[in-house]
């Protein structure tokens, strides 16, 4: 089975924000109003981190896609009293959404802030009505959510492949944000298949993985310049 | 053996709150039952709208609800712990306030235990916990320990209560059906009396390692997370000595209360406050201890994120917050209860209110910066509570205060039989010890 991973080149991003809008489009991620945005209550499941360091003329801006880093040994899923969050067969943490208590503990153990709140019932205007993808269920107020990474395309290219009468191939699924990059600062495949891009990326000396130090075993790389640091 | 009879007619004095209602306590009902009824309205908005009510966010994602719950349980430590702790050692003057210490611990409990549940997205979907729950989430560990604890401090409330309700049921027909269905038979009889002490003195052994327990795992809720100023190793004896700590402030504030609000001074007497007394400043000089091994361990081992965290409280948004609860948790309890000239009733009043307080924001201090400080570099907000979580917490109090009310107007809120128990036995224990060793007092004229 392949292990899904991602590596995510820091400096080729220029920080545009595609990955952010396709997320939020593809995986049907509530809108909130201005007022609400204002007071922390924005979905996203992927954002950018955007930090800036040091002081003119040293001064820089470092932009860093922050979305669910698929730990192998999540803090998150241990700490769910009803299940609700799990590592699932695919080694994706996975959000069941008509389970979910809403008690936030997963929320307060994850270290890398991914998982978001349903803080009221989402309000779909004509518009967003119209777009909203079918294959990715709406989540209703009370639950948490976060990056699958789009999940529902794997099931969709595991179903054409056994329609095909044919082995999954990497090729065959790419979550949103990775598909629409135009810098192409994404890569995504199967980290066990040592010939795949993201497996020889993820080799590259200019590679890391966000608090690595917490034994969490992320999926997600960052490609950096070796004097900067997540 | 038993050498007396628990009498209705002898000790008044405790049974005034049972039969004379003023005018007083009608207005209070009404005024706590207003603020109740207030927060079941904003619960059940809070229901029908969302968590948006509140205001927690991104990435504070627990605020009142939870350091409530953590700061109501440890309240309801007072009782139960301090009372078998004090009949374990046989301390005498125990007598007048073990009862009220219990009931404490009833109420607290089952208020405190509402808290998780008011700060739940989904709290239709509760019984998933029961449905699926997974032992390995610490919050399972509180359930259980938490209905472990209110099952065995109701019985070990409702044990020694079952002679009162017997003397209430024969003094007069009011409610009558009730107490006789309450006292479950209790005719006083030698061997009843036999049983009642034995279970008494099981329960009471019973409970101690359920307390302990009870706080321990709610701060594994913090320390079993990797987030830095939760995962240490202490939280469980630190959360443990703060919910004791907390639990005798409350324990004195309802003491002063109900002492001038039914005229009990008889009963509770200067020294029963000046004995208590010396258990807080005991538990404020350990709990200091603690506070400054956890900060001490954290800020000289310098970990970057766990730094950040401990200047944030110490020197940060948090400073004002910190140092206030330094004052009222070590410096005020030093002073009013450290010398004799300040250990007065009034004295040890403000100490209390002011443990309270710092054990509220200690409460607060651990869970709020904590939240505020994530390890990524995160566009961090400041928790500023809404009015729901402020009319809730206004409630939850009221309905403490309420339900108090009503105990004490349905039962003895000081233990009569165990009062005229200590009476009685005091009377035959000094002259055994006169008999046993102290010389007759004809002996010496023998000699001489």
């Amino acid at each position: 089975m392949p292990r899904w991973g991602m590596v995510i080149d820091l400096d080729r991003c220029t920080g545009c924000g595609a990955c952010v809008a396709a997320c939020k489009v593809e995986n049907n991620v509530q809108f909130v109003s201005a007022a609400e945005s204002e007071r922390g209550r924005r979905m996203h499941w992927l954002r950018l981190l955007v930090e800036s360091t040091g002081t003119y003329p040293e001064a820089e801006i470092r932009i860093v896609p922050n979305l669910c880093v698929m730990c192998d040994n999540p803090p998150c899923t241990k700490v769910c009293p009803v299940h609700a969050t799990y590592l699932g067969e695919d080694r994706l943490v996975a959000q069941i959404y008509p389970r979910c208590i809403g008690c936030r503990y997963c929320m307060a153990a994850c270290p890398y802030s991914v998982k978001v709140f349903n803080w009221s019932d989402p309000r779909w205007s004509a518009e967003t009505r119209s777009i909203l993808n079918p294959d990715v269920s709406l989540r209703p107020k009370g639950v948490v959510e976060k990056c699958t990474f789009c999940h529902h395309r794997l099931q969709a290219a595991k179903e054409v492949a056994r329609a095909d009468q044919r082995p999954l191939r990497e090729a065959d699924y790419q979550p949103a944000c990775v598909q629409i990059c135009p810098a192409d600062a994404m890569t995504f495949g199967d980290l066990d298949d040592e010939f795949s891009p993201v497996s020889q990326l993820r080799r590259s000396a200019r590679a890391m993985r966000p608090q690595e130090h917490l034994g969490t075993e992320p999926k997600v790389y960052y490609l950096q310049r070796r004097d900067a640091h997540v | 053996m038993r050498t007396f009879e628990p009498s209705a007619t002898s000790d008044p004095a405790l049974f005034r709150s049972i039969d004379h209602t003023t005018t007083k306590f009608y207005v209070t009902v009404g005024v706590l039952a207003a603020i109740v009824l207030f927060a079941v309205f904003m619960y059940v908005r809070q229901v029908v709208l969302g968590l948006g009510v509140t205001g927690m966010m991104q990435p504070v994602t627990w605020g009142f609800y939870i350091v409530n719950f953590v700061f109501f349980i440890g309240i309801s430590h007072a009782g139960t712990l301090i009372s078998a702790i004090l009949r374990i050692t046989q301390a005498e003057w125990r007598r007048p306030i073990t009862r009220m210490a219990e009931v404490i611990t009833a109420i607290v409990l089952a208020i405190g235990g509402l808290h998780p549940i008011l700060d739940l997205g989904r709290p239709e979907r509760v019984m998933n916990v029961f449905l699926f729950g997974r032992l390995q989430s610490p919050l399972l560990w509180d359930v259980t320990s938490i209905s472990a604890y209110f099952a065995a401090s109701t019985v070990y409330l409702y044990l020694p209560l079952i002679p009162d309700i017997a003397l209430l049921r024969d003094r007069s027909r009011r409610l009558r059906w009730f107490y006789d269905f309450l006292s479950w038979g209790w005719q006083g009889t030698p061997r009843q009396w036999k049983v009642l002490s034995r279970a008494i003195n099981i329960m009471m052994i019973v409970v101690v390692p359920v307390a302990v327990s009870v706080h321990t795992i709610i701060s594994y809720i913090f320390a079993m997370t990797l987030q830095s100023g939760w995962h240490s190793t202490i939280f469980g004896p630190y959360f443990v000595v703060g919910a004791i700590f907390s639990g005798i402030a409350a324990l004195f504030v309802t003491m002063i209360a109900f002492r001038s609000a039914f005229r009990l001074e008889a009963y509770l007497k200067l020294i029963h406050f000046q004995q208590l007394a010396k258990l807080l400043l005991a538990m404020s000089m350990l709990w200091t201890y603690f506070t400054f091994c956890e900060y001490l361990t954290g800020f000289y081992g310098g970990e970057p994120e766990e730094l950040k965290s401990i200047l944030y409280k110490v020197t940060g948004q948090y400073a004002p917050l910190f140092w206030l609860m330094v004052a009222c948790n070590f410096f005020i309890p030093l002073v009013l209860l450290g010398f004799r000239r300040f250990r007065t009733i009034p004295g040890i009043l403000i100490a209390s209110i002011g443990v309270l307080v710092g054990m509220w924001l200690e409460r607060l201090i651990i869970v709020v910066p904590t939240l505020e400080n994530p390890r990524m570099p995160f566009p961090s907000g400041i928790y500023v509570p809404s009015l729901t979580e402020i009319s809730l917490f206004a409630g939850a109090l009221a309905l403490f205060a309420l339900s108090f009310l009503g105990f004490a107007k349905l039962f003895p809120i000081v233990s009569v039989w165990e009062i005229q128990e200590g009476r009685a036995l005091a009377k035959v224990e000094m002259e055994e010890r006169i008999q046993s060793y102290l010389p007759d007092e004809q002996a010496g004229h023998v000699q001489a």
